[in-house]
């Protein structure tokens, strides 16, 4: 591996970084390797989680639902418990392992669908106010203004509460949670980018808007949003996890690991391992994904600091 | 002055939204008869009602009828006790206030020294580790910070109450729960803002002009660094108001957030309305007082606030 030749990427994200550019072309080994461990680490755990997200099922002793009723709270094996259940089992004899990925699986699911959804909604709407100005962009930053003055808790509890729980429309609110900060973004990138020679070549070269905001200035703002997506993708998993915590997310018999930490609460004298392995998990993804984050903040966009 | 204006008849638009949003998810939640009389009632039970409430009406009549509720004050009564919503929620503020006071107490006189440290260590060992600390306590989530502190003061080493209220030691681990994450950012910001003074081209002059070092950091930076720091306050506020509502369900502290988290579980429209909308109008509030601070702190932004928005 470390002898290939990376081919020259045309660093899409950012063109007039002179990171790529500049630094002499190495093998993607070698380029991995100069990575800071901590940034190196995080990865391998977040790759790690994905790989658990993806191949759940396949990896899942039990299934989630799986009841050994003779074996409740059991102990994990490291601490004398049944060999079977590495982590132990809960208080309906379920595999906290399996319910652990299975939870992974449904916690990434629905935080991954809800980043996407915001990032798409938020950039949406960020180029269509830098794009229509006058009174729509007005309204669309009062918006903005409005929702990042509000602790989206509050919101997203209200919504849940005056329409019953289901599991689109609690996408659908976390979703919702996050967009503004895209939007905000977008809309500064663009009027910057449109000052800029390129964009005033292209346009009067006569490109429809729509090609110029594809083509030529979506790759150009597109590592602030991907930096944005890291930033907001942790607190898309703690909302996510917070609402199931309390019970008002994902339902039982569906599983996450906010609802596990949450079940878990109730046998915290009896059985520590329910609520503790979901919870290190959770901080250990976010803690992961911050990390990369600040480090891709300080690669790609030097400005943003 | 132009500029206090304008911020105030933002605040005033953004009120005006949430009452909106709160109108139109309460109208869009469903027949609202449906909830209140059962399935089998007769047409003349429904009708009675729909005149009493004023369905009947247009819904432009009821948006303002609506309005004119919320301004004086009536917002409903709760399911359980028939108690008028607004009472009940206002009884449960000064223990949320209590709270609340106590962490971003706590997390100031955590952050800000902490922050301040890394940045006059910038990149040493020293920086290193309090900032790993920092990141760590806000990724660390509220809930499982309290599962922990309970977990090993309650249950293990038998130290402080799980739960409830009464004595001082049922707010301390409310209190650092909630103030951890605070702490956290606070310090990277301090840190951050610091940075941003050091780099400064006076501070280079005083260093050149022979200022001893700690009369540079007490006299020189930190009152400039602390300007952006007080707008942190002013954001820290809406995940203070976030964190008490899985806080205070954890702890079983009667506040607001417990309330309010009962409340949409058991489906008590009322009251969640009641907290939506006051929590509403303290967040804008609170930002238009910050703002207003801000430029009072510093006599720049009066001039060019506006320009970031250009």
């Amino acid at each position: 591996m470390a002898q290939e030749i990376a081919p020259p990427t045309p660093n899409q994200m950012d063109p007039g970084t002179p990171l790529a550019a500049d630094a002499p072309q190495l093998g993607v080994a070698a380029r991995i390797a100069k990575f800071p461990p901590l940034v190196l680490t995080s990865l391998t755990f977040i790759f790690l989680v994905l790989f658990v997200f993806v191949a759940a099922p396949l990896l899942a002793p039990y299934h989630y639902t799986t009841q050994d009723l003779l074996n409740r709270l059991k102990p994990p094996a490291f601490l004398g418990g049944p060999a079977q259940y590495i982590f132990g089992t809960d208080e309906l004899g379920r595999d906290i392992l399996s319910r652990l990925m299975y939870g992974i699986r449904f916690s990434m699911f629905v935080a991954i669908l809800a980043t996407i959804i915001g990032a798409v909604l938020g950039s949406f709407l960020g180029f269509v106010a830098s794009h229509l100005r006058g009174w729509v962009e007005e309204s669309i930053m009062t918006l903005v203004d409005v929702q990042a003055s509000l602790p989206f808790m509050v919101i997203a509890l209200a919504v849940l509460a005056f329409f019953s729980n289901s599991f689109i429309l609690f996408i659908a609110v976390l979703g919702i949670n996050g967009w503004e900060n895209y939007a905000r973004l977008t809309r500064g990138m663009v009027l910057q980018a449109m000052g800029h020679g390129y964009a005033v070549a292209v346009r009067s070269l006569g490109m429809t808007p729509l090609r110029l905001y594809a083509r030529h200035i979506l790759p150009n703002i597109a590592s602030a949003l991907i930096v944005q997506f890291t930033l907001n993708f942790p607190q898309t998993i703690l909302l996510e996890t917070s609402l199931s915590f309390l019970g008002l997310g994902i339902q039982p018999p569906l599983t996450s690991l906010g609802q596990m930490l949450g079940a878990g609460r109730a046998h915290l004298l009896l059985a520590w391992w329910i609520a503790l392995f979901p919870g290190f998990t959770i901080v250990l993804i976010t803690l992961s994904i911050s990390i990369i984050g600040d480090w891709l903040r300080d690669r790609l966009d030097p400005t943003l600091r | 002055m132009k500029l206090i204006a304008i911020k105030i008849f933002r605040a005033g638009i953004t009120i005006w939204l949430v009452v909106t949003i709160a109108f139109l998810i309460l109208r869009l939640s469903g027949d609202p008869l449906e909830s209140l009389v059962g399935d089998d009632a007769s047409q003349q039970v429904v009708e009675y009602y729909r005149q009493k409430y004023g369905f009947d009406r247009p819904l432009y009549h009821q948006y303002l009828s609506y309005f004119a509720n919320v301004l004086s004050g009536d917002l409903g009564v709760t399911l359980q006790e028939e108690r008028n919503a607004l009472e009940v929620v206002l009884e449960a503020i000064p223990r949320t206030l209590e709270l609340g006071f106590l962490s971003l107490a706590l997390s100031l006189i955590i952050g800000i020294p902490l922050g301040i440290v890394a940045a006059l260590h910038r990149n040493k060992l020293i920086d290193r580790f309090t900032m790993s600390f920092a990141v760590l306590g806000f990724s660390v989530p509220n809930f499982f910070l309290g599962i922990l502190l309970i977990l090993l003061f309650s249950l293990w080493l038998r130290l402080l109450p799980s739960s409830g209220t009464g004595t001082f030691y049922h707010l301390i681990m409310p209190a650092i729960t909630l103030g951890t994450s605070s702490a956290g950012s606070i310090a990277r910001f301090a840190r951050s803002s610091m940075l941003d003074v050091l780099n400064k081209s006076y501070m280079r002059t005083a260093a050149a002009k022979g200022v001893p070092r700690f009369r540079r950091f007490a006299w020189h930076a930190l009152p400039n660094a602390a300007i952006p720091i007080v707008t942190i306050i002013g954001f820290r506020l809406g995940d203070l108001v976030a964190g008490s509502i899985v806080t205070e369900t954890v702890f079983a502290w009667p506040g607001v957030g417990r309330l309010l988290v009962n409340a949409v579980q058991t489906r008590d429209l009322a009251v969640v309305q009641t907290i939506l909308l006051m929590v509403g109008a303290t967040m804008t509030l609170a930002n238009l007082m910050v703002d207003i601070a801000y430029g009072w702190i510093d006599p720049r932004i009066r001039t060019s606030a506006d320009a970031d928005r250009k």
